[in-house]
């Protein structure tokens, strides 16, 4: 399998603060990844500099060989103009903690707006969209404005968004942090059928147990560094470093 | 009875159960909610002094409503009135797209427009209207031509006076200043979006001109209407200083009226003040729809318009009249 996602020596820091050490990480397509850590590790940051919402302040990230937000120039790396960057977007999926849904749009018109502004025709667009509402099993909401659905409903509704772009890659940033717990289920099941069809999902999250049963691979970091990765099982079952320990102690108590 | 005042619940009742009543029976009956007899006394006092005042309206002959019937639809208050709405309308729009100019240059990071835009926003904010309009009328003694060109190189430029009408330069001084408050208004507006909305727009590589439209914008115009109306209604009762300049607003034409007509002096004012409520009600009329639009998403079900509750309520009895 050929890798989808190359980060290379991603540093950041926010003032005297080092969220990333230089984390090298890569992805191979098709594969489903979980990042776990503790609160504060630096994994949200590496999620959102995957996509470029993060600038990052050495290193670079690729998607299938091609560069993100930034270009080679002689040496050096150059940030690239914001529509470049938007239309590079256009390739990543992203789904927010907070749902970000569109309040004064309709469900439907929140899965269509980015395919319509991409120059996907409307008729097509909404056919699309329709699609994917069946998918996520929400269709009968599709006249209905966020604030109308459950949190669960809405993270749905969140994920066919993401999906309407046809990306090639989708990007979870804690999708079930911010449900009731009985929420939590369906967007789980929502992701799970999205594992193994083709995409590569990375998945940030505290749900061990889903990890355990979707992930191909589990990446564990602390303090901006990736600290210990592997199978679910050699990361989960067998942690081999004391923090992972630690963290999956605590979590799992 | 013993038994409900020992449970633990009851601990801090604000009155005992008196002994030999039948719980069960208290308990089943309506609780009588509290009186207020002062409201009511109050009420009295507020209507009385209110019916006061309404008979001095048909017993003083010194309102002398036939009068005011008589100038309310006469054309030079209706030409004044045209003048109020045309300095008005122009001065809305102008200033709305230029607040919007000047907010987004405010917002931009760009250090030459912040430095610009909130100086703008200064000086026009702590000169009075009157003064800018005064200014603005004495503009061709400042400047007899007035053009644009490349510095010390070729310029076009036209004769002041001949060029800007008096109405121009009252609507320019309006939106000079009114662009000022409205720019803070729209910003406002624009800062009270969640960032997790452009972030999103942002993520599905939306592109600037169609975040800002489609997505920030519509979600800013949810506060930015309320305030923004009330620039308005200030607005048109600011076109009211037009008259200082020689310009002939609806109140400028009630106060010349006033000077050759002095017995009309009070219908006149009566007039002004009545085509001042008309044109202050029909802006809120329009912006109960507005705010209803833009409310859309926000809250779960609008709430009926009245004009629907009405309907609603003729087809209530309708259907009640038809059925017996």
């Amino acid at each position: 399998m050929s890798q989808a996602i190359a980060v290379h020596n991603a540093t950041k820091s926010y003032g005297d603060k080092t969220v990333l050490r230089g984390v090298d990480f890569s992805v191979e397509a098709g594969t489903v990844t979980v990042i776990l850590g503790p609160s504060g590790s630096g994994k949200s940051t590496l999620l959102r500099a995957i996509n470029h919402l993060e600038k990052l302040d050495e290193g670079f990230v690729s998607l299938n060989g091609e560069l993100i937000g930034v270009r080679v120039k002689g040496t050096r790396l150059k940030e690239l103009r914001p529509k470049d960057i938007l239309r590079q977007r256009a390739k990543i999926g992203f789904v927010f903690q907070n749902f970000n849904l569109f309040p004064h749009l309709t469900i439907l018109e929140n899965v269509t707006e980015a395919p319509i502004s991409h120059g996907v025709k409307a008729a097509e667009a909404r056919e699309n969209a329709r699609a994917l509402l069946a998918r996520v099993g929400l269709s009968e909401k599709e006249a209905d404005y966020p604030r109308q659905l459950s949190g669960g409903q809405q993270q749905r509704v969140a994920i066919a968004r993401a999906l309407a772009l046809d990306p090639d890659v989708i990007l979870f940033d804690e999708p079930t942090s911010a449900l009731d717990p009985e929420l939590v289920g369906e967007v789980l099941a929502v992701i799970r059928t999205l594992a193994g069809s083709g995409k590569t999902l990375i998945v940030v999250t505290h749900e061990i147990g889903f990890a355990r049963e979707v992930a191909d691979r589990v990446v564990f970091m602390d303090e901006g560094a990736i600290i210990e990765e592997g199978t679910p099982d050699q990361v989960l079952t067998r942690p081999a470093h004391p923090r992972t320990q630690d963290f999956l102690s605590k979590v799992l108590a | 009875m013993t038994a409900l005042a020992q449970r633990p619940t009851d601990a801090q009742p604000p009155g005992t159960l008196p002994d030999g009543i039948d719980a069960h029976r208290l308990s089943e009956r309506r609780v009588v909610p509290l009186r207020h007899p002062l409201r009511w006394v109050i009420t009295g006092l507020v209507l009385v002094l209110l019916l006061n005042f309404a008979q001095t309206l048909f017993t003083n002959p010194s309102w002398e409503w036939e009068k005011v019937g008589v100038w309310f639809f006469s054309p030079p208050i209706l030409k004044g009135l045209q003048l109020t709405i045309i300095a008005t309308a122009i001065s809305t729009v102008v200033s709305f797209f230029g607040g919007i100019v000047v907010a987004l240059a405010r917002l931009s990071g760009n250090p030459v427009l912040t430095t610009l835009s909130s100086f703008y926003i200064w000086l026009f904010r702590s000169v009075p209207l009157l003064l800018v309009l005064v200014f603005l009328f004495n503009l061709g003694n400042l400047y007899p031509e007035i053009g644009v060109g490349i510095p010390f190189g070729p310029q076009f430029t036209v004769n002041t006076v001949a060029t800007l009408t008096p109405l121009a330069l009252g609507v320019i001084g309006l939106s000079l200043s009114e662009i000022a408050y409205s720019a803070e208004v729209v910003r406002s507006g624009l800062l009270a979006v969640d960032q997790g909305q452009h972030e999103a727009a942002d993520a599905l590589g939306i592109p600037k001109h169609r975040q800002f439209t489609r997505i920030v914008l519509p979600q800013a115009l949810r506060s930015i209407v309320p305030a923004y109306v009330n620039q308005i209604i200030g607005l048109i009762k600011a076109s009211s200083l037009l008259y200082y300049v020689s310009l002939l607003d609806l109140f400028g034409i009630a106060q010349n009226l006033g000077s050759t007509y002095p017995t009309d002096v009070i219908p006149l004012l009566v007039v002004a003040t009545i085509w001042y409520l008309i044109l202050t009600s029909v802006i809120a009329i329009v912006q109960y729809y507005i705010e209803r639009f833009y409310a859309r998403g926000s809250v779960r079900v609008l709430p009926p318009t009245p004009l629907q509750r009405l309907r609603k309520a003729l087809g209530w009895n309708r259907a009640k009249v038809s059925a017996a």
